[in-house]
């Protein structure tokens, strides 16, 4: 051991979370006794807290420490801090080395002399370990200040405001052919009754001509490379077939093709477009886009209706997708939510019963823009129902098919049942196992809606049916469940019902968060860096997440993520620079023998070959540290910096503590 | 192919026909049921609501008497409950060691054992949907059901405990629809087809249980079924020889007969009605069966029909998940 | 797994009985009161109790209330709450339980649906097989005299097309048959925690 090497052991309390398993006393005594290169050994109550800081600090200055241990909770949480107050001391952050005896000691079991046991063993580990240690450097790299912003639903279109109002360049990538997400389907919104279109669309105009926002719609993201501060994304613009320079959405290609399909996306099924066509009138950006699979001319070669009537001769049956490429510092990701597929549920009987609806389906049918104009009617789309039954808690709160709660379903179911009542008068009734409306101005929407004689029925429907049993059932659909209030089975004749449909991560979630390399949940929405603490953050640097695709959430919910990502960007982009962990590989060109096993191995693209002098290089940049191509040169000749093989071995023969123990037994 | 067969109680006596039929259409189909030897009751619902490790260690007594014929790992069941009874007992078998050590020390009082999971419990239905397929029942079709509207029920048990096989969604199963179709029958959608038939309730109570029959045959009188087809002898009990008591009680006149599905195929492949059993069912079916090849099958309009201009309707929902020929035969009519 | 956490945490109640003797996990504390048990329930409507209600009175351990109920003896064992339960509770299987618990408490109100069984179960294990006829005149006798003659005509269709036995029949291995029973009957009285 040097004699430069002098380490300073601190055991956290952690209060008793901690103290209450592991003797830390003996701990830190005992390290301070056995261990080699030891020479201050102390416990603490609260280590992460400004005295425990200090102490440490203290002790550097005062005792000339040269490595710090702190034994405490995970990493995860304060390596950070302590890493800083080695840093404020005058210590290399990278000579400070932390041992988790709280995740995996305290935490895990209840036997206290086990519990010491194994601490003693992993402060002991780190001390070996740091005595290897070796100052290093931060690597900054600079942050691009242009953003990208995936999905252009409200939540993508405020974190684009937000950014694009603070001076930075935003490019927004839609799917779809316009911006608005499944906010523009809807027709009014909770808690106020604000028409959806009308608050939406002015956002969705001034993020469509704002100077700092190119506007992708009808667009994909087919690849990101890079790392935080310098992205490189491609693009595919789709090809709308229609020239956008010229094209002045007028809209008499619409009005002139002659085939009509049913609208699957934005009308849900209930209403129709045309082969070429805008998603809704307020479409932003104003161009159409031509459905290839059900246009005459692409199937059949004829017609040609929209070519021939178009004033400006903007239609291009020729146009192909463009493929772009852009460099960006940052990328949110906002890509929203699939509504659960109620045929899932055969017993409530949804595409079977011609009148059972969901809740997409009604938002369309309430729309005064939508197939019916807003006149809230039976499938026949004539008559209007005298009785409706709305059904909570659809494919949600379910173990057969999702086990979360959708958050937003009473409040819908609430909404729903005002407008039915208000529209048509008819007998409304809601289903429900509770009530769910905790944000502001929820609950008073909820006895706003009680006033108006609406029925709560307290069950969770079990079946929807057209199979008369009694008088009073013919021709009804009958809505079966025990009304738990009175503990008594009830069968109840409506002509319509609306299934509030819970929310599901997009079917194509799990690729997408592949290309940007970020993970999804067991219930597929995108996974948060910290639930509580962090929500809009990914643990990938430089990837955000905003809105439904982290969860299932209402519209000022997910505003207020928008717009917090939006903050966080604009803040790394004020920063202009990003420090990163300098955890990284190296090559000792020396030692290469260009066989470039490693080549194929990087996770990352890290490693190019260098074809003059034959032999491999890491981009230090991409390099995030895994260790992969370390484990895997045949000569040895890559490093792998902060987990060099005398650290990781010393660390070894730390935890089993050879040098402490007497040797072992020889087999005989 | 080759299969233990466990005829179960009724089979013996009360649904003698379903065994009949059973060991008809299959030898059709080139397929052999080694019954096994000296079978015990399953037990029905009634030994497990009185006994817990006695009730499953009689069932382990079948599992262990297949299990002793070499060569045979696949059991068929044709009754819904003798179905449940063995796989659900297999089952615990299998995941509840301390019931498993009970039930095997009790098996060994008697000189038996058995080791959970080397049986395969199957229902018939299953048997003939996924090892024989319709292609190849179609293909035996001589006389090809025409005119019959059949309403297909399976009752409660086939589908429901997470026992569920491919294909027996436990809401909206359509192995039998497509079976019935297969055979050249019009399959109407029979809401009813997974309610309970009420088992033993007639016995319990008249009230309850003749009214889950009557919900039964007035759901098939109410979609113009000709005949109800089974799957399970108790289902058949109940509204066959029942439904005249049922009738009687509510002052109905309802008559439906009820036919197993392996009557229906053995009707379908030319088979003689003695043969099936045909005969022995309470509610007459000689005169449903009269209409067969009477009315032909009027052919389904290819492709989406064309809207009128001043159609206001909407459009039904899209089915994203197979549905029942009788479900897709309606959309098609819309 | 749940249930043995919750067992380990307090005092032996009604609630752990009930989920002690249903084999595999019954997941009785999961439930949360929806009702679509009792709304999908064919013969709920002729239940004292819905199951859900049922449950809810095992949580609160009345148990004599619980133990007289029709509810289990109204059952059908048709699975259809099982299946449907967001919170998968294994419905049906407690349904058993419960008449178990009752017929050994001699709890219940309406000895019908018990009766029943007990008869039913006496035929097969001295014979090894149902025996539909000793069944019925046995039970009806007993339980529903009026319906003999209710029934007359449908006994008399049964016989006439040859579907009812007159005699049981006895399994070859009646022996072994009746000790594997006594050897289980034996095990069946301890009940493990």
């Amino acid at each position: 051991m040097n004699d430069d090497v002098r380490i300073g052991v601190y055991v956290c309390h952690c209060g008793s979370n901690i103290a209450g398993t592991v003797d830390v006393e003996s701990v830190a005594r005992w390290a301070q006794d056995s261990l080699p290169g030891v020479v201050v050994g102390r416990d603490y109550k609260f280590m992460c807290s400004s005295l425990g800081q200090e102490l440490i600090e203290k002790d550097v200055k005062e005792l000339g420490l040269t490595r710090v241990v702190v034994a405490a909770c995970s990493p995860h949480l304060h390596e950070a801090t302590f890493r800083d107050a080695c840093r404020r001391a005058g210590l290399n952050p990278f000579l400070f080395e932390m041992a988790s005896i709280r995740e995996q000691v305290s935490w895990v079991t209840s036997d206290k002399s086990i519990a010491t046991e194994k601490a003693k063993a992993l402060v002991s580990g780190a001390v070996r370990r740091s005595a290897h240690l070796e100052p290093l450097e931060p690597f900054v790299v600079d942050i691009n200040p242009n953003v990208l912003v995936v999905g252009g639903g409200i939540a993508g279109i405020q974190a684009t405001l937000e950014i694009a109002d603070g001076g930075s360049h935003v490019y927004l990538v839609e799917r779809e052919p316009s911006i608005g997400g499944h906010m523009a389907q809807l027709d009014k919104t909770f808690p106020t009754l604000d028409c959806s279109a009308c608050i939406l669309t002015p956002k969705m105009f001034t993020a469509g001509q704002h100077r700092n926002v190119t506007l992708l719609a009808w667009s994909e993201v087919e690849k990101v490379e890079g790392f935080i501060g310098n992205f490189t994304v491609t693009i595919r613009k789709r090809a709308r077939k229609v020239q956008t320079d010229i094209c002045t959405g007028c809209g008499v290609c619409e009005e002139k093709c002659p085939k009509k399909v049913i609208d699957d996306v934005f009308e849900a099924g209930l209403g129709y477009r045309k082969a070429i066509y805008r998603p809704f009138p307020q479409a932003v950006p104003k161009y159409p886009v031509i459905d290839v699979e059900n246009c005459t001319y692409f199937q059949r070669g004829t017609c040609k209706a929209c070519e021939k009537f178009c004033p400006t001769g903007a239609i291009d049956f020729k146009q192909e997708d463009e493929i772009i490429k852009v460099e960006v510092g940052n990328i949110i990701l906002a890509t929203g939510y699939d509504l659960f597929d109620c045929g899932r549920i055969p017993q409530y009987g949804y595409g079977r019963l011609a009148n059972v609806f969901t809740s997409m389906e009604f938002e369309r049918l309430a729309n005064a823009a939508g197939p019916t104009g807003g006149k809230v009617v039976l499938r026949d789309g004539i008559t209007t129902p005298q009785s409706v039954g709305i059904v909570h808690c659809v494919g949600s709160r379910d173990r057969n098919y999702n086990k979360y709660c959708s958050s937003i379903c009473c409040m819908q179911s609430l909404k729903f049942a005002h407008i039915v009542k208000e529209r048509t008068g008819a007998r409304v009734y809601n289903f429900y196992i509770d009530i769910r409306t905790p944000a502001k101005a929820y609950d008073e929407f909820y006895q706003h809606v009680v006033e108006e004689g609406i029925i709560f029925v307290r069950g969770k429907v079990a079946e929807v049916t057209d199979a008369a049993r009694m008088t009073g059932e013919d021709g009804k659909l009958i809505i079966q469940v025990e009304d738990t209030l009175v503990g008594k089975q009830r069968r109840i004749p409506v002509d319509m019902v609306v299934l509030s449909a819970g929310l599901e991560p997009r079917g194509d979630a799990k690729e997408t968060a592949k290309t940007f390399g970020i993970s999804c949940s067991m219930d597929g929405w995108f996974i948060e860096r910290h639930p509580k603490l962090d929500p809009v953050a990914t643990m990938t640097d430089g990837i955000f997440i905003a809105g439904a695709c982290q969860g299932p959430k209402d519209i000022p919910a997910a505003v207020s993520q928008g717009a917090a990502a939006g903050a966080r960007v604009m803040g790394l982009i004020n920063q202009q620079h990003v420090s990163l962990e300098p955890v990284r590989a190296s090559v000792n060109a020396d030692q290469c023998s260009g066989c470039r096993i490693c080549n194929n191995l990087c996770p990352f693209n890290a490693i190019a070959f260098l074809e003059d002098r034959a032999v491999s290089e890491i981009n230090p940049a991409l390099c995030q540290g895994c260790g992969t191509c370390v484990a895997a040169c045949p000569a040895g000749a890559i490093a792998g910096a902060h987990y060099s093989n005398d650290q990781i071995m010393s660390q070894i023969e730390g935890l089993l503590m050879l040098d402490l123990k007497q040797p072992a037994p020889v087999p005989a | 192919m080759r299969y233990s067969y466990f005829p179960g109680c009724s089979l013996e006596h009360n649904s003698e026909a379903y065994h009949r039929s059973s060991l008809a259409i299959t030898k059709a189909l080139g397929i052999e049921l080694v019954e096994i030897d000296d079978w015990n009751c399953c037990g029905a619902t009634e030994y497990v609501s009185l006994n817990m490790v006695a009730a499953y260690a009689l069932i382990a007594r079948n599992l262990a008497q297949a299990a002793k014929a070499p060569g045979l790992d696949q059991l068929v069941a044709p009754c819904s409950a003798c179905y449940l009874n063995l796989s659900k007992c297999d089952k615990y078998l299998r995941t509840s060691p301390s019931l498993a050590n009970k039930v095997s020390q009790a098996l060994a009082a008697g000189g038996l054992s058995y080791q959970p999971g080397s049986i395969k419990v199957r229902h018939l239905l299953d048997v003939l949907v996924q090892d024989v397929g319709y292609a190849a029942v179609t293909a035996r079709v001589t006389r090809p059901l025409h005119g019959l509207r059949l309403a297909p029920y399976y009752g409660c048990l086939i589908s429901r405990p997470g026992l569920r096989t491919v294909d027996h969604d436990p809401e909206y199963p359509i192995s039998l629809d497509k079976m019935m179709t297969a055979l050249g029958a019009e399959v109407v959608d029979y809401p009813y087809k997974t309610h309970c038939c009420g088992g033993h309730m007639t016995q319990i109570s008249e009230a309850t249980g003749f009214e889950l029959i009557r919900q039964l045959v007035k759901g098939a009188a109410d979609y113009q079924a000709d005949a109800i087809v089974t799957i399970c002898p108790m289902c058949q009990l109940n509204l066959d020889a029942f439904q005249g008591s049922m009738n009687r009680y509510f002052k109905m006149n309802y008559h439906i007969p009820v036919l197993y599905f392996t009557q229906m195929m053995g009707v379908a492949f030319g088979l003689e009605a003695d043969d099936l059993g045909i005969g022995s069912e309470l509610v007459d079916a000689r005169p449903t069966m009269a209409k067969i090849g009477v009315e032909l099958p009027v052919p389904i309009p290819e492709g989406a029909p064309k809207r009128k201009r001043d159609d206001k309707s909407l459009p039904m929902p899209r089915a994203r998940r197979e549905t029942a020929p009788s479900a897709e035969a309606q959309e098609a009519k819309r | 797994m749940v249930d043995q956490a919750i067992r380990q945490s307090r005092p032996f109640t009604f609630l752990d009985e009930v989920q002690n003797r249903t084999p595999g996990e019954s997941r009785l504390l999961m439930c949360i009161q929806c009702g679509t048990c009792g709304g999908s329930c064919p013969s709920g409507a002729d239940m004292e109790h819905t199951p859900r209600h049922i449950f809810a009175m095992i949580r609160a351990d009345m148990r004599e209330d619980v133990l007289k109920s029709n509810t289990p003896w109204y059952c059908v064992s048709c699975y259809y709450c099982t299946v449907r339960c967001p919170q998968d509770v294994h419905i049906t299987e407690i349904m058993y339980t419960l008449k178990r618990m009752a017929v050994e408490a001699k709890l219940y109100d309406d000895p019908t649906a018990p009766d029943f069984s007990k008869v039913f179960i006496n035929w097969v294990e001295n014979y090894g097989r149902a025996f539909e006829l000793g069944l019925m005149s046995q039970h009806m006798l007993r339980h529903n005299p009026m319906g003999v003659f209710k029934m007359a005509d449908m006994g008399f269709g049964m016989v006439t097309k040859g579907r009812m036995a007159f005699t049981p029949k006895r399994i070859r291995g009646i022996a072994g048959f009746k000790k594997i029973i006594a050897k289980a009957k034996e095990l069946e009285a301890v009940h493990e925690i």
